[in-house]
């Protein structure tokens, strides 16, 4: 059984029949696997994650099929079962660093906090545990830091920090959203170096969301594509990019600057995601689609199996089995 | 921080100089002048009148009345009352107790009640106990204190009886003021049932002093607790698996207080004039009433040096607010 599987989530803001979000997502991590999510802003990345972790308040509405987790469905455990697996089993690292961490608390203090509550420690335990921790993340002179107020440290350190917090309790999923967005170039590299690292030493799963394909196609096992709200391709990675199913997965393989290099201007896909007024009765891409036929005007495609991928196409390309 | 202090005491010389400027003044601009007041205003022998003005110094001309006055301070003397023969200080000293009980009182009344409203209020947002919440604070905040604690007056003391009146403790009660403070005096007292009965005493007047800064406190509570509510740290705590309540107030009200602590600050001095009137409805034995006393018999001392006092206090009060800050706040802290 795979450590995370979500079938048809939705999440809507508002009234019940407001337009989703998140749009019948259907996502599964398997244990120690990365999997990279891209997309657009606003395609539901990090509202899916935020479902997930239970982060999403009235006028919120989350509707599942099942929300699992190490065997638990999220959606029917109550508030307080919850949070023994929130911040423990599944911990999630956020985009910006400088504004994650509480100003009035020592870094000290707030990763003593996580084991405490987790772990049961306290006292020098957990001074120790944590000592332990800002080393594991690489932290220079860690034994001064762990007074230090989060002001005091780069975005670099701030998001080494708060690394070490959603390690403590040694979480089965790691949820990074776009961890190095808000970082200097030479700091995102090594973040980044840093996420693989203890994901491998400690065989997490790891879920990334990044805008960032390069670094998809260095680290991540399987990508999951979004666009407006629904997973467009999932795949896994030499193929999804070398041959992708989807128009959208081309089009936003075709964007990474590399791709164009020598032309005068990047290639872009013209046109924006749909929005609440504007979406289209057929397939969500169909107005901006190269590709597009009559029939994607009025059907929606489900995400189905390709040749090489799952993805929601009714014309996929690429699909010659070599 | 060292350079901030030396700044603010630095500000303190022209302050002091001219709140007694505007005390010497104001004092005497009233009509009447204290011998008139003394010697009963039907008849004042013009003779007599003159004779006493001139031994207490009141015939000079006001320059130099002024300048005799600031002399005396420049000596640390504060003069004594022209009613009781008693040193300003004396008096002062004796009664600042009461005032000071007082106002401690109704500050933690204010504290808990308006952080508790505040925090509850942010939370429910638009709720109806908000709406409740931030117009009954408005309507606190608008009352005039007379009038509030007349009413309260005769319905919790006339009507139900449950409250006494006025003063501080029950003439029943023999104590001896050993620290000024009724709370502390009582309990260190033999007598039986004082504490309670001076407790009783402090309700009401607490309450009425209390009810400015308390809508003061829940609406400054309730929109700085908003704007932290929504910061991204909260997020991160509630990420944690931290239960709401630990969210709330570990994570929450800690940041949330910032600038609540400073509106606390300036409260004081509210709470001082608050108190001239609370003290006067209740006949409560503090500076306010002795103020509002020697201003009736045109005590000029008293009201000069009573009010210089008062005034270097509040200043105390907001440079003790403003170093408590830098606790609270570390990033204040930490600018040298």
């Amino acid at each position: 059984m795979s450590l995370l599987q979500i079938k048809n989530l939705n999440v809507r803001f508002g009234d019940p029949k407001a337009v989703p979000v998140v749009d019948g997502l259907d996502l599964s991590v398997e244990k120690g696997e990365v999997l990279a999510i891209v997309g657009e802003s606003g395609s539901g990345k990090s509202v899916t994650m935020m479902a997930l972790m239970g982060l999403i308040d009235a006028p919120g509405i989350i509707t599942a099929d099942s929300l699992n987790f190490d065997g638990k469905d999220m959606l029917k455990l109550s508030a307080s079962q919850r949070r023994k697996i929130v911040g423990k089993d599944l911990a999630m690292v956020f985009q910006d660093p400088m504004t994650a961490l509480n100003p009035s608390y020592t870094v000290g203090f707030q990763i003593e906090e996580v084991l405490r509550q987790h772990l049961g420690l306290s006292g020098k335990a957990a001074r120790q545990r944590a000592l332990e921790l800002l080393k594991k993340v690489e932290i220079p002179a860690p034994e001064s830091r762990l007074n230090a107020y989060p002001h005091q440290l780069s975005g670099g350190m701030s998001q080494r920090v708060a690394i070490a917090m959603a390690i403590a309790g040694e979480p089965k999923l790691l949820i990074a959203d776009e961890p190095t967005t808000a970082l200097d170039v030479t700091i995102q590299a090594q973040i980044m170096e840093l996420l693989l690292h203890l994901q491998k030493e400690q065989n997490m799963a790891l879920i990334l969301i990044t805008h960032d394909l390069a670094v998809v196609a260095e680290t991540a096992q399987r990508v999951c594509v979004m666009y407006a709200g629904q997973a467009v391709e999932v795949g896994h990675v030499p193929q999804l990019f070398d041959i992708p199913a989807h128009p959208y997965t081309e089009a936003l393989l075709a964007a990474i600057p590399e791709h164009s290099e020598g032309a005068e201007r990047l290639a872009t896909l013209p046109g924006i995601v749909p929005g609440r007024y504007d979406r289209p009765q057929g397939c969500l891409l169909s107005p901006r689609c190269p590709y597009v036929q009559e029939s994607c005007r009025q059907q929606r495609p489900g995400l189905d199996p390709k040749a090489h991928s799952l993805a929601r196409c009714f014309y996929p390309l690429n699909q010659e089995v070599a | 921080m060292f350079s901030f202090i030396a700044r603010r005491l630095g500000l303190l010389i022209p302050t002091f100089f001219g709140i007694t400027l505007l005390t010497f003044a104001l004092i005497r601009l009233i009509p009447g002048d204290p011998v008139e007041v003394m010697m009963g205003e039907r008849r004042v022998d013009p003779e007599m009148h003159a004779q006493a003005m001139e031994r207490l110094g009141l015939n000079k001309p006001l320059y130099a009345q002024y300048l005799d006055y600031v002399g005396k301070l420049a000596h640390g003397d504060l003069g004594e009352s022209l009613r009781t023969r008693e040193s300003v200080w004396h008096e002062f000293t004796s009664l600042f107790p009461a005032t000071l009980e007082l106002a401690i009182c109704a500050l933690i009344f204010a504290g808990i009640l308006g952080l508790l409203a505040g925090v509850i209020a942010a939370l429910k947002r638009g709720s109806l106990f908000d709406h409740g919440v931030m117009g009954i604070s408005l309507a606190g905040y608008s009352m005039p204190i007379f009038w509030w604690g007349l009413i309260l007056i005769m319905f919790f003391s006339v009507h139900l009886g449950w409250t006494p009146v006025s003063g501080r403790v029950d003439l029943l009660y023999d104590i001896q003021p050993k620290t000024g403070f009724m709370l502390i005096d009582t309990l260190l007292s033999d007598e039986e049932g004082a504490f309670k009965d001076a407790l009783m005493h402090l309700i009401l007047p607490s309450i009425v002093l209390g009810t400015i800064p308390l809508a003061v406190i829940a609406r400054m509570t309730r929109s700085s607790m908003l704007e932290v509510l929504r910061e991204d740290y909260i997020r991160t705590a509630r990420a944690k698996g931290l239960s709401p309540s630990r969210v709330v107030f570990v994570h929450g009200l800690r940041n949330a207080l910032i600038p609540v602590l400073t509106v606390f600050g300036l409260q004081v001095g509210t709470l001082l004039s608050g108190a001239v009137l609370t003290e006067t409805i209740f006949s409560w034995p503090g500076i306010g009433k002795w103020l509002i006393e020697a201003i009736g018999a045109r005590d000029y001392p008293v009201v000069q040096n009573g009010i210089l006092l008062i005034a270097c206090l509040v200043i105390m009060v907001n440079f003790a607010v403003d170093i408590l800050y830098g606790l609270v706040n570390p990033r204040i802290r930490h600018q040298r």
